[in-house]
């Protein structure tokens, strides 16, 4: 792992009227991590999802990208940025088939002329590269899909366009048992390829199974960053439920004022 | 734990078409299977049209002559036109109540710049270009205004409909009949092709289905959309063959007195625009667009598609095939008068698509379904006329057609999602 985050927001502040959404939040994703994001209703997950995703602007605060800081207005720059985010709701067509999902929006063409086959392709490779075998067709259309498949075509289709950085926004909300572990496995892997995975979730069970490090939120503040393997899932509720808002150490920039924690 | 064993209960419903055996026998064992999960295509369409061509022919002197043929065609084409701009905005999810009178718009522009000893006269094929333009400029208008504002499409083309029938009232009163002279544009439906210019256009149209399905097995080599079976391609050759070949045989077997018939310009028109925006729909980056947008506005718009550009396009396609409709339908007639749009045109028209199998809530349908609904509705219609039955009659039955058709849909739509595909 390399020393300079993928990823880093630094005292990233975000109002909506009177309502304080983020108060000088700070998080940070490593390339080859799985970094959860927990927090209560309100606690300011989504919104900084959405100062990532270039949906909403931060008031104050730094966005560095692999070290450099940018500024990101929009899906498209973060999709230049190699960022892509999964909507919990999926943003799938059901009407059309797993490639012309795979490719919406950015098809293969030649003067406006699909390329079917090289689409078809690259969405097959794409597929078998995250190991997703139980869809039997890329033809199909995704109505036909279970939950869970639809849920690895939405990240398949985040993977395929090079990006340096996965969202996924309760990426098992609507799922069943088996449909979720075939998810879970899927972001660790996107984990051990190298990606930098960013996984929000209300689930616990979900982030321990999955997530290197756990940033929690509370009220829109920090309350801690644990590692996965030296706490347990009483801790990261606590710090949920009644965490005092503290700056947190490990991040250097706010090594400071982590005294306090 | 190995992927295998996570994912082990979450398999799709098998395909059973893999395992089915090719040729004839696969043929039909497919066609079983697609009977049994409501997967019937254009099939349901073809054997109405040919049981309502066979109870016509039995019951009615005047409906099984060459001559009638050929008028069922240009009475059809117009219905048509309008039908395919229907297509693409129920693709979206939309409607447009304004086709009809948009129609008339059209009809009274081309009137209006043909007339002869005006300052402004034009050309024939120059005020029909102007017409089409104008009615996809309203088209463009009222899409925006779907689009932009969010005005929901159903009030926006509401509003459209009495304006236009309004302003077409208007000039038509002052004006009386307008008579159209420019042979251009009464060629749009009433030109006759010579018998061999007719085999030679069936020719052409019987030979772009294979070389569309050999195109893609070339290009797209190895991959699942080459994948269609030889025998269903072949048989598929035939049955437009037949149908081409037949239409060209049977109208150029007719005579109006003396004078002998054949393939009229309608009938071309009709195919040629099917081939263009069956094209449009399935080949295209916006035809692709235009599926996303009415499957999910929401997911093309974060895939990034400018989903006001499709509405709006796809409005405008709508008042250019409306003009287009008008224009045939005024040159049926030569003129243009009060008694403009025919009765019924604009709910013909939704009739059309909507008995083809084009979805009213967005994402499913193609443009085929136009034209063979099309096609439905105006035997149908034709067949009633020539019986001498009443249009109270008339509409009742196009009516049940209409509810039959959809309720067949619906239910193999119902099949379809159970058995997963």
């Amino acid at each position: 792992m390399s020393d300079t985050p993928l990823l880093q927001l630094q005292n990233i502040t975000k109002a909506f009227g009177s309502v304080q959404a983020l108060d000088d939040v700070d998080f940070e994703v490593r390339a080859g991590e799985v970094m959860a994001l927990v927090g209560d209703n309100g606690a300011g997950k989504s919104t900084l999802v959405k100062c990532v995703a270039g949906t909403h602007a931060a008031d104050s605060g730094r966005i560095l990208f692999e070290g450099n800081e940018v500024h990101i207005h929009g899906p498209k720059d973060a999709a230049k940025l190699g960022i892509e985010v999964v909507y919990q709701d999926l943003a799938l067509c059901d009407n059309l088939d797993v490639v012309q999902n795979m490719y919406l929006g950015r098809e293969i063409n030649r003067a406006q002329i699909l390329s079917e086959a090289p689409m078809e392709q690259h969405t097959s490779e794409t597929l078998k590269s995250l190991a997703v075998t139980t869809i039997k067709s890329v033809r199909q259309t995704v109505a036909t899909l279970s939950g869970g498949q639809r849920q690895s075509v939405a990240v398949a289709r985040a993977v395929m366009w090079n990006s340096k950085l996965v969202i996924l926004d309760e990426p098992t909300a609507a799922l069943g048992v088996a449909q979720t572990e075939q998810v879970l496995e899927l972001v660790r892997r996107l984990g051990s390829q190298g990606l930098g995975v960013m996984l929000i979730s209300h689930n616990l069970h979900d982030v321990f199974e999955t997530a290197d490090r756990i940033t929690v939120l509370r009220l829109g503040r920090n309350v801690g960053v644990f590692e996965r393997r030296e706490t347990t899932q009483q801790a990261v509720v606590e710090a949920i439920t009644a965490g005092q808002p503290t700056k947190v150490s490990g991040i250097p920039s706010t090594a400071a004022a982590g005294a306090d924690a | 734990m190995t992927s295998a064993e996570v994912v082990g209960p979450d398999r799709a419903p098998p395909l059973e078409e893999e395992q089915l055996p090719t040729g004839i026998r696969g043929a039909w064992e497919r066609t079983k299977l697609n009977v049994r999960t409501g997967n019937l295509g254009a099939v349901p369409l073809i054997v109405g049209e040919v049981a309502v061509v066979i109870v016509f022919g039995l019951t009615a002197t005047n409906f099984f002559t060459s001559t009638n043929f050929v008028n069922l065609i240009t009475q059809t084409a117009g219905t048509c036109m309008l039908a395919y701009g229907v297509v693409f905005v129920l693709l979206l999810g939309e409607i447009d109540l304004s086709i009809g009178f948009l129609a008339g718009i059209g009809a009274l522009v081309v009137a209006e710049l043909q007339l002869p000893g005006s300052s402004w006269q034009m050309n024939g094929l120059l005020a029909m270009l102007v017409a089409v333009a104008v009615c996809a400029a309203i088209g463009g208008v009222q899409g925006s205004i779907v689009a932009f504002v969010g005005v929901p499409s159903f009030v926006v083309t509401l509003a459209g409909f009495l304006i236009w029938q309004g302003v077409l009232l208007n000039k038509l009163q002052q004006r009386g009949t307008i008579i159209i002279e420019d042979r251009w544009i009464n060629y749009t439906d009433l030109y006759i092709f010579s018998p061999g210019a007719g085999w030679l256009i069936a020719a052409i149209f019987t030979a772009l289905y294979p070389i569309s399905v050999l195109y893609k097995k070339v290009v797209a080599r190895g991959t699942q959309i080459a994948q269609q079976s030889w025998t269903s391609s072949i048989l598929k050759t035939i049955g437009i063959g037949i149908a081409a070949f037949g239409t060209v045989a049977i109208c150029n077997n007719g005579k109006i007195i003396s004078t002998p018939l054949g393939l009229p310009l309608a009938g071309v028109i009709m195919v040629v625009f099917f081939v263009l925006l069956t094209f449009l729909a399935k080949w295209t980056t916006f035809g692709r667009h235009v599926y996303a947008v009415g499957g999910n506005a929401e997911a093309a718009r974060r895939a990034g598609i400018n989903v006001s550009r499709v509405r709006v396009i796809v409005f405008m396609i709508s008042g250019a095939m409306a003009a287009i409709g008008g224009i045939i339908f005024a040159a049926q007639v030569n003129s243009v008068a009060l008694t403009f749009p025919p009765d019924n045109l604009l709910l013909n028209a939704i009739a059309a698509a909507v008995i083809g199998g084009v979805s009213l809530f967005g994402g499913r349908g193609e443009v085929r379904g136009a034209l063979l609904g099309a096609v439905l509705i105006g035997t149908l219609q034709n067949g009633l006329n020539t019986l001498n039955i009443s249009n109270g009659w008339i509409y009742i039955v196009t009516g049940l057609v209409l509810l039959g058709a959809v309720t067949l849909d619906t239910v193999a739509v119902r099949l379809q999602a159970r058995s997963g595909r």
